[in-house]
């Protein structure tokens, strides 16, 4: 099968920013949930937005960026405004601050159908209930008309996913999509996500500091460190992880039942950062 | 129900603290009025009055009364809408307001408009071309509305626009010819004009109006602009205006339909406190261009120590500036469902 997203080489730099943020990280992407893990600072969200086209004061420069059809190298803000939303989208960390606070929630879920899609307000409310059903949204046409400062964080969310989804994208990007959320309601709003798209045949990217959600929720896991991609490897292989990083990183988990003797400390090396100096 | 009940409880309690502001001003006009070293009954009397003559108007004023009963005396007559005399005019001073300042609401409004209108535009396409040449040249605009001082611009503007130019009139509401022709009703002379049909009178007024409200307008611009796009670049910034922007808006879209909604309360309190600076502050321009407003009215009123009218003055401006308050807090309200 075709892969939905091919990247070669991508490297970020910031615009005044001394080093590239992100260097030389390829990988492709199929009809599958890809894990991009890495700590704060590693670049994992910047790769998310640059496969966006949201940076608009960085430089990106890559081999190859290909989603489907499209050169996402080549394509002209006009391009990327007909992809944007409907081919791609992005669900964003905390819907406190993702949501417009002055709109309703359901004024900006149709807001997303109404952008690509001719049709009128009735029918883009229509599809937005339906959606908000489809995430497991008991009273959709109460919530339809709340303002976000009105719903939990959890259901904050929710419309969130419901506003990214309603499009049917082929590709979606998860930046953080439960970090801000209670442990409670983590995992209820994942197994939406997910349901949707298994059922949609989505192209994932999940993009996560939490080693164990992406191994229970992602089929392959990419590894990032200092802007640099360190493994990629499948997500049950994830114990057999070669890099030091990784296996420090695994070693550095509690585990309920498991001894009680301090944890190892991560000791970074500085030759994970430039890996060909080190050679 | 319960939500109701809130908004009534809201309701009464703004109401609450407006009768509490109104009072604290009325006690702080008062203690002006007493504390100014101006003397009321000399300036009624005269110098050369008699002992007796300047004691009957003593107990007269009732400044023979304790403080209290004086406040409460002073009370009942704003109340009653009774300010008293102008020393200087001889006219009732709620006359004289009444002639005074619609003379500066028209003057004010006009600038106002001007200024939110090109200000808030302006401000605008500033952050959304942050440190690009549209932002930079706006800047300077700005940072020059705010630098000139107005009294200055204005002589330059009337000795290019009217003395060199002639493209509009000069000094005073309309030309000397017109003055009088005009049944006056509400005193705002645009509406007067207009409602006597006298289309030359509005035009005549239209043409002073212009360059004073322009430059008044100007430098409300000016700070409208720079408040404006620092809400803006506060926005921009936002979580939610990369979801905009996720779902395929354009930058315009983006601006206008997502970040503009969340700055209109912000706007509302400044463009609101402008327009009171305009509606008191505006003496400097109106001695430029001999505008009869409420500025000139207070300053020669406070120069003279005409107490009374300076008092009223004071206490108009107070309730302007209460007004815009409660405007501001009901049009947030309106633009901002959490405030709700």
């Amino acid at each position: 099968m075709d892969p939905i997203l091919d990247v070669q080489n991508l490297s970020i730099r910031y615009g005044g920013a001394p080093k590239p943020a992100v260097r030389d990280v390829s990988f492709t992407l199929g009809h599958e949930r890809l894990g991009i893990v890495g700590e704060s600072g590693s670049g994992k969200s910047t790769v998310g937005r640059a496969i966006m086209r949201l940076l608009d004061t960085a430089t990106i420069t890559a081999d190859r960026m290909q989603f489907e059809d499209v050169d996402l190298l080549a394509a002209t803000e006009a391009q990327m405004l007909k992809i944007r939303g409907k081919r791609m989208s992005m669900i964003l960390q905390d819907p406190k601050f993702s949501l417009n606070p002055i709109q309703r929630c359901g004024h900006q879920i149709s807001e997303a159908y109404r952008t690509h899609m001719k049709c009128s307000k009735a029918e883009a409310k229509a599809r937005a209930i339906e959606m908000l059903e489809q995430v497991h949204i008991r009273d959709p046409e109460r919530v339809y008309d709340l303002y976000p400062h009105e719903v939990s964080g959890g259901m904050g969310q929710r419309v969130m996913i419901a506003m990214m989804l309603l499009t049917s994208p082929d590709l979606v990007i998860a930046d953080e999509p439960t970090s801000a959320l209670d442990v409670t309601v983590r995992l209820q709003v994942l197994q939406i996500l997910d349901g949707l798209v298994r059922d949609k045949g989505i192209g994932l990217i999940m993009i996560s500091h939490d080693l164990n959600l992406v191994r229970a929720f992602c089929d392959r896991v990419l590894i990032m460190y200092a802007g640099r991609l360190v493994e990629t490897l499948d997500a049950k292989d994830l114990d057999n992880a070669r890099h030091p990083y990784t296996r420090g990183l695994l070693a550095a988990q509690p585990r309920i039942g498991g001894s009680r003797a301090p944890l190892p400390v991560l000791e970074r090396e500085a030759s994970w950062v430039n890996p060909q100096e080190a050679v | 129900m319960p939500a109701g009940k809130l908004r009534l409880n809201s309701l009464a309690g703004s109401a609450l603290s407006i009768l509490v502001t109104l009072f604290g001003l009325l006690v702080l006009t008062f203690v002006i009025g007493r504390m100014m070293p101006a003397d009321p009954v000399r300036a009624i009397v005269g110098e050369d009055a008699t002992r007796e003559v300047y004691e009957n108007v003593y107990r007269q004023l009732g400044f023979d009364k304790p403080l209290w009963q004086q406040f409460m005396l002073y009370m009942r007559d704003v109340l009653t809408l009774n300010f008293g005399t102008s020393i200087r005019t001889g006219q009732p001073i709620l006359q004289d307001i009444a002639r005074v300042l619609p003379a500066t609401i028209e003057l004010a409004t006009f600038a106002i408009i001007i200024g939110a209108g090109v200000g808030v535009p302006l401000g605008v396409i500033a952050a959304v071309n942050k440190d690009r040449w549209p932002d930079q040249v706006i800047r300077i605009i700005s940072l020059l509305g705010n630098s000139m001082p107005i009294f200055w611009t204005g002589m330059i503007a009337l000795l290019i626009f009217y003395a060199g130019l002639g493209w509009v009139g000069g000094s005073g509401r309309m030309s000397q010819f017109y003055i009088g022709m005009v049944p006056e009703r509400t005193n705002f002379l645009l509406i007067d004009s207009v409602l006597a049909g006298q289309w030359d009178v509005f035009w005549s007024a239209i043409n002073h109006i212009i360059l004073p409200a322009l430059l008044l307008g100007y430098s409300s611009a000016a700070f409208i602009t720079r408040m404006t796009r620092s809400f803006m670049l506060d926005q921009i910034n936002q979580e939610y205006i990369t979801t905009a922007r996720v779902k395929g808006l354009s930058r315009r879209q983006t601006i206008w339909r997502h970040a503009f909604g969340n700055i209109r309360v912000q706007l509302v309190t400044i463009v609101a406190l402008a327009y009171g600076a305009l509606l008191e502050g505006a003496v400097l321009i109106e001695t430029v261009f001999a505008w009869p407003g409420f500025g000139q009215y207070l300053t020669s009123n406070l120069l003279i120590g005409d107490m009374n009218a300076v008092m009223t003055c004071v206490l108009i401006v107070g309730v302007i500036f209460i007004g815009l308050n409660i405007l501001s807090d009901i049009l947030y309200r309106v633009f901002d469902p959490r405030t709700r």
